[in-house]
């Protein structure tokens, strides 16, 4: 029986020769990813209570990024029990103040094609461009995982988003999902998306990260992309040889699935949504027209402030200064990205303009750390995820958007087109 | 899930209602009682401060979209919140959901229910009576294969139960 890509992983990971649409597998969990903020803090208690340990420390990643660093003794409290986690489950990976969880499985080699993979935060998804499986689960579902190493599935139906042709200046794959959100809907729960065409072969890394990562704006159970040589040399370039089987883990040619839809990158303008969710998106010129003031433009999280990202911001406030009436906030995705901009001039370029940098965590994107905003602020921000109140006062306005729309927007004052400043 | 009838009032919501107004971010170092005193405060001020024990959650569409965090679950756990029926759910708030052993339901026909009605439901054999317009609808009874969890009381109880008798295999500490 043909397979497609999803089929392929949960068979393996569920010891069966082949596994059908709809079939309920217990699979086996090769890596469970979790964090300070629903990990240690959420799951020790329970462990404790049942009286066992975790069932494989080499296999239990430990990420500090959402109360990093801390802020308040609360945050100093949880991120404390989460390093004595640490040291009394003898965990093997433990990644502390690195940076974004999903950043660092990819910078660390961590993620390989095939695997079966959780992780205990909704945009776990962005695993998938690795060609794995990696979806996100709550704590309490974590908690499971942690101590049999095992939990169930239903075997995933398959969405195929192709996309064609290539991007005109100034859009970028975080327009592609601000327009897919809008397309495909919010509800596809349940369902893998896997992403393919020329456009997606022609991406980086780090822009197909961004297709998987927002598949979670979808509702989709994951996003996946065939692995080809760009997500081999990934994986060398984190120290890791590739799996000699890594190439085999694609969709089958006659591979059924649930729907395919199959759009042209060439007439793609730069995308914005507004408040309240992802799908209530619209070109950024409509926006543009409606003068929509902004009083902090907002780079980071997982999405959006990775090396890239912050590449566009400075290729858009290279010469020009942020506008007095907006402050512009930066925080890259980790460690090694703030390093890498550090070394290469782009935090000069960005810090000349007026932009603040921040230190590497999930921040003000989920309104926990530095930046978060006050009643009535407008905020135009290239994070995922614009629902009420999630940066701030739940009576703020966050608008979604690419690095290179963000950044115009903060040098105008105002939601703007990005291509007239690129 | 005991399989004992569910009664309580109908609070009413839409669709899409996501999961970080169920538990804000700001509130994320608080206690589960101080967040589950802001749950949906955003769309409705009124709920966190009137909901009472039993009471039943309707909603519309991909209820709890957006984030993995189990407070958006269990805060109308912390409320008592008695049953939640709606039209479809966000995966891992339905996940999170079952796992606290709290009933997550689902009807197509959600939109019958008005405010306040009196409702009583059978989650097992998938039946819910509408005391205050006397007309009954139809709800998809749990998924069989989360039966056993389920009827342990949640996936705590659920584990506690398979490793006590021997039949999961977990690292001792």
């Amino acid at each position: 029986m043909s397979q497609t890509l999803i089929q392929k992983i949960l068979s393996r990971a569920s010891n069966r020769p082949e596994v059908k649409v709809g079939e309920i597998v217990t699979c086996d969990v090769d890596i469970a990813m979790i964090l300070d903020s629903g990990g240690p803090r959420k799951i020790w208690p329970r462990l404790k209570q049942l009286g066992v340990g975790v069932y494989d420390p080499e296999k239990v990643i430990v990420v500090a990024d959402h109360f990093v660093p801390a802020a308040d003794p609360q945050s100093a409290a949880i991120l404390k029990l989460t390093r004595d986690f640490v040291k009394n489950y003898d965990i093997k990976h433990f990644y502390d103040m690195e940076g974004i969880c999903h950043i660092v499985m990819a910078e660390n080699g961590h993620l390989q094609p095939g695997l079966f993979c959780c992780g205990g935060d909704s945009h776990s998804t962005m695993g998938g461009a690795f060609g794995c499986y990696m979806a996100g689960f709550g704590a309490i579902e974590m908690t499971g995982v942690v101590v049999t190493g095992k939990i169930w599935s239903v075997v995933m139906d398959t969405i195929k988003v192709n996309w064609e042709g290539s991007f005109c200046k100034g859009v970028t794959a975080k327009d592609i999902m601000l327009f897919l959100a809008r397309k495909l809907g919010m509800e596809n729960a349940f369902k893998a998306v896997e992403f393919g065409g020329t456009t997606v072969k022609n991406m980086s890394m780090q822009e197909r990260m961004v297709l998987t990562n927002m598949a979670a704006e979808l509702g989709a159970e994951t996003g996946l992309i065939a692995p080809d040589k760009t997500t081999l040399e990934a994986i060398r370039l984190s120290g890791i040889e590739p799996k000699h089987d890594a190439l085999s883990w694609k969709s089958d040619d006659d591979a059924s699935f649930y729907e395919i839809h199959n759009f042209n990158a060439d007439n793609l303008s730069p995308q914005v949504a507004a408040p309240h969710k992802p799908s209530n998106s619209a070109s950024a010129e409509e926006f543009e027209k409606e003068n929509i003031n902004v009083d902090q433009a907002y780079i980071g999280a997982c999405v959006g402030g990775k090396l890239n990202d912050l590449h566009m911001v400075a290729k858009v406030l290279e010469g020009k200064n942020v506008s007095s009436k907006t402050r512009l906030l930066v925080a890259p995705s980790s460690k090694k990205i703030m390093a890498q901009a550090a070394s290469d001039g782009t935090l000069e370029t960005i810090t000349k303009a007026g932009g603040i940098i921040l230190p590497s965590g999930c921040g003000a994107c989920a309104g926990l750390g530095a930046g978060v905003i006050a009643e009535k602020e407008v905020c135009i921000s290239s994070t995922n995820r614009n629902f009420q109140g999630r940066m701030g006062s739940k009576d703020s306005f966050v608008y979604l958007a690419s690095p290179y729309t963000v950044a115009a927007s903060a040098v105008a004052g105002k939601i703007i087109d990005p291509r007239e400043l690129i | 899930m005991k399989h004992k009838l569910l009664k309580g009032k109908a609070w009413v919501f839409g669709d899409e209602i996501n999961s970080d107004v169920m538990a804000p971010g700001i509130y994320f170092k608080e206690s589960m009682d101080v967040m589950a005193s802001h749950c949906l405060e955003a769309i409705d001020p009124l709920f966190a401060k009137e909901v009472r024990p039993g009471d039943i959650v309707v909603a519309g569409r991909n209820f709890g979209v957006g984030s993995a965090r189990e407070q958006a679950a269990l805060a109308f756990k912390e409320l008592k919140v008695g049953a939640i029926i709606a039209k479809s759910y966000a995966r891992i708030f339905y996940r999170n959901s079952l796992n606290f052993g709290l009933p997550a339901l689902i009807s197509e026909y959600v939109n019958e229910i008005r405010p306040k009605d009196e409702l009583i439901i059978n989650p097992v054999l998938g039946e819910l009576e509408n005391l205050t317009t006397k007309k009954n609808i139809i709800i998809s009874p749990i998924p069989e294969h989360l039966m056993e969890m389920i009827s342990a009381g949640g996936l705590m109880p659920y584990l506690k139960e398979k490793i006590d008798n021997g039949e999961i295999e977990v690292r001792k500490k």
